[in-house]
């Protein structure tokens, strides 16, 4: 027995379930899916630069009957969004399982989209599972369900199912081999004429799915019924489920929907009829209950709940019950401890640099997006994956004396991502647009994933590395520039250098992350009291090591990597090795 | 009867393989054990929280205010940040380490004076542990995790010595296990 956090499980659920292909992009919470599933030799897992690759990897190895799987963060959907609904035409060769991990609450997201949309959108089968166990359980099912209704089959997770450890019992893997493929049009070419035909097998689809779900997936335990006293009615899916579980025990029934896309109809209302009060549990949108209004189920849902951020076992006794527990208070007046760059992260350079040229910035998404945060505060906007390169062009295009005092800020995996198509555009359209690429040599806030430009694949073995520089310049970037972002004066003088430069330019601002186990640090550096003249300069930078004690700046040994950015702006000399 | 205990700190002190190492050993002594985790962003010098929950039967993996029967607080800050999810009968264990948020780094506000009173006069079970220290005598400033759950493993009866050390064991790397037992063996014998 072990605890198996829930993205192990899914992973040793596609081990067990005879998956051979696995491709996704890295984003919390669904990143350690595909991290496990790359330490089983039996499986080709992969990171793919972005999501709708590693979904089109994912249906070229189903057509090619292999089980195939990719993972995504649900921002990550929306770029593998259009892949996802044509595959739920074709159908699958061998099973094709997508999963979509769900962050309410915004635990280190930029929005609180809620996929099941996506599931109805699509008309793809999505399950939901409530824990490590299930996760497991439902990857299985999903592959079956995949193969029995030639579909594409979706685990959708939360961040509180992705990341909470629980017993999961394991089994032995089941590996049917390569399935035949057969050269198919009328099913894998999707032109309008055989797509007209597929549509109608979708719908048909859809009808054969509801009818499972309203009986084959109650006696398999998909779907589940547990009556309890019928005073309270509880429809239900995913982590809802154990909150409710948690906070209402057996003083309540429950509908426990495994399957959330089809929703059964005649299901829910056997059960609304059977309980009292019916109350709807399920975190961010009305989906459940919105397809109970639809269908004549008086339920109470969002108007007793709440459409933002997550649910919790005391919000449903609060809300049900009209119970509140006792809590303690302690007269401290609580600083907020917002998330900020490392100490020695080599973006504090940069941004620094881009705080002295006064230049307005286009941001992206990576741990370089805390830039925001004071001190620094040096991004303008941020959007999506890539944005911060077309956006930038967008500026610039609407009023070209922008591009003189504007650039772009992008991470290294974000830029392969899908910076590049914006830099093409900024080359073939022509503003004199400054793009920085922050090459840290990894992956970083998803917690260090090899990218196409590291030279490594998710296993740690040596691979074919993008050049940056080439690639800029094969786009038709004249004006590429390489500073060292440890290096104040360097980074400031080439960033400057690229705004006056004619036509765009690239500057890759270059160091790895200083988290990295590879990467050897200086002893930490330490504050000449005598020296020390109290100005505070050091501190302008925002890190994390610095403070004041005394009247003195002082470094916290603890944090301080030596990378020497904060002696830099030490006019007095006070900060020794 | 369910038991809930909160691990809280500043992301990258170890808050998350302190309650790996607990949840692992609880697991061993035959509870059902929930783990529940934070990764991502707020991972960076953030405020951190885990939570476990033990028992014959665990559903819901997180932990609200008034739930925890133990918080183990890494800062003080922290400590004070989290008190409310504390029972009123519970107990909690305060590394006196102090990390500056960057508010007061960048001087727009204090860090206040004098949280261990405040603690206490909220709360009646205050344990105060000075871990830094120790984790640097035991070989390394890193250790101060081990350090605290080995003042938090002294406070519960459910698990024994050796449960620990075994879980110790299966999580840390072998080059790091004795430098990691003596840290453990410090906070144990406080």
């Amino acid at each position: 027995m072990k605890l198996f956090l829930g993205n192990e499980a899914v992973a040793r659920g596609l081990y067990e379930a005879g998956c051979r292909v696995v491709s996704s992009y890295p984003g919390t919470p669904s990143t350690e899916v595909t991290e496990f599933a790359a330490t089983y030799d039996e499986i080709f897992s992969e990171w793919a630069p972005n999501e709708k690759v590693a979904c089109e990897v994912a249906f070229g190895a189903s057509v090619a009957g292999a089980r195939s799987f990719c993972a995504m963060k649900h921002v990550g959907l929306n770029v593998a969004a259009d892949p996802l609904f044509t595959a739920s035409y074709t159908g699958v060769n061998a099973g094709m399982v997508i999963l979509v991990a769900d962050d309410p609450g915004m635990h280190s997201s930029q929005n609180e989209q809620d996929s099941r949309h996506y599931a109805l959108g699509s008309k793809t089968m999505m399950l939901e599972p409530s824990d490590s166990a299930e996760c497991l359980d439902f990857t299985k099912r999903a592959f079956d369900l995949s193969e029995k209704f030639d579909t594409p089959v979706i685990i959708r997770l939360t961040t509180r199912v992705a990341h909470s450890r629980s017993v999961a019992p394991v089994a032995e893997r089941v590996d049917n081999g390569l399935k035949e493929y057969t050269k198919n049009p009328q099913k894998y070419v999707m032109v309008p004429a055989f797509a007209k035909v597929k549509h109608v097998a979708v719908e048909q689809r859809v009808i054969d799915q509801t009818a499972y779900c309203e009986k084959e997936a109650v006696e398999n335990g998909l779907n589940k019924v547990e009556y309890n006293s019928k005073k309270i009615g509880v429809i239900t899916s995913g982590i809802c489920y154990q909150y409710a579980k948690e906070a209402l025990g057996e003083n309540a029934s429950y509908l426990k929907l495994g399957c959330v896309y089809p929703l059964p109809v005649q299901l829910i209302k056997d059960f609304a009829a059977e309980c009292e009060k019916v109350y709807v549990l399920e975190e961010l949108d009305d989906y459940i209950e919105t397809h109970c209004r639809k269908n004549g189920i008086d339920v109470i849902g969002k108007e007793a709940f709440t459409l933002q951020g997550e649910y919790s076992q005391s919000l449903i006794s609060k809300v049900i019950l009209g119970e509140e527990t006792e809590s303690l208070k302690a007269d401290v007046n609580i600083v907020p401890r917002p998330p900020v760059l490392c100490a020695g992260c080599p973006h504090r350079g940069l941004f620094y640099a881009l705080k002295q040229l006064n230049v307005t910035v286009s941001g992206d998404i990576g741990c370089y997006t805390l830039g925001s945060a004071q001190p620094l505060g040096m991004i303008d906007t941020v959007l999506c994956m890539g944005a911060s390169v077309s956006a930038l062009h967008g500026r610039n295009a609407a009023n070209p004396e922008n591009a003189k005092k504007s650039v772009a800020v992008i991470g290294d995996s974000t830029f392969i991502h899908s910076g590049v198509t914006g830099l093409i555009n900024i080359a073939y359209n022509a503003t004199d647009s400054v793009v920085i690429i922050l090459d840290n040599s990894i992956t970083g806030m998803t917690g260090h994933q090899q990218n196409p430009t590291t030279g490594k694949n998710i296993k740690g073995e040596p691979a074919n590395a993008v050049s940056l520089e080439k690639l800029a310049e094969a786009v038709g970037i004249k004006n590429i520039i390489v500073v060292d972002p440890y290096n104040l004066a360097e980074t400031k003088d080439g960033i400057k250098k690229a705004l006056e430069a004619d036509g765009p330019a690239v500057v890759i601002s270059r160091r790895p992350c200083a988290l990295l186990k590879t990467v050897k640090h200086n002893p930490p550096l330490k504050v000449n009291t005598e020296k020390c003249k109290s100005c505070k300069m050091c501190m302008k930078i925002g890190c994390p090591a610095i403070s004041m004690k005394d009247g003195k700046a002082h470094i916290d040994f603890t944090q301080c990597l030596g990378c020497k950015v904060c002696s830099q702006l030490c006019k007095f000399d006070a900060i020794e090795e | 009867m369910n038991k809930s205990i909160m691990i809280v700190g500043v992301g990258g002190q170890g808050t998350l393989l302190a309650s790996r190492i607990l949840g692992a050993a609880l697991l061993d002594c035959g509870y059902d054990v929930k783990v529940s985790e934070v990764h991502g962003m707020s991972q960076r010098g953030g405020s951190v929280v885990t939570y476990v929950r033990y028992g014959k039967n665990v559903a819901s993996p997180i932990i609200e205010k008034g739930e925890a029967d133990i918080v183990l607080a890494f800062e003080q800050l922290e400590a004070a940040r989290w008190i409310e999810y504390l029972k009123p009968d519970g107990k909690l264990i305060v590394n006196t380490q102090q990390i500056d948020p960057m508010p007061v780094v960048m001087g727009v506000a204090e860090y206040p004076e004098g949280i261990i009173a405040s603690l206490r006069a909220a709360s009646a079970d205050v344990e105060e542990i000075d871990a830094l220290p120790m984790a640097v005598e035991a070989g390394t400033a890193k250790a101060v995790n081990v350090v605290l759950i080995g003042a938090m493993a002294k406070n519960m009866q459910s698990v024994s010595k050796e449960k620990w050390i075994e879980a110790l064991k299966a999580s840390v790397p072998s080059k790091f296990l004795e430098l990691n037992l003596k840290a453990f063996e410090m906070g144990y014998n406080i």
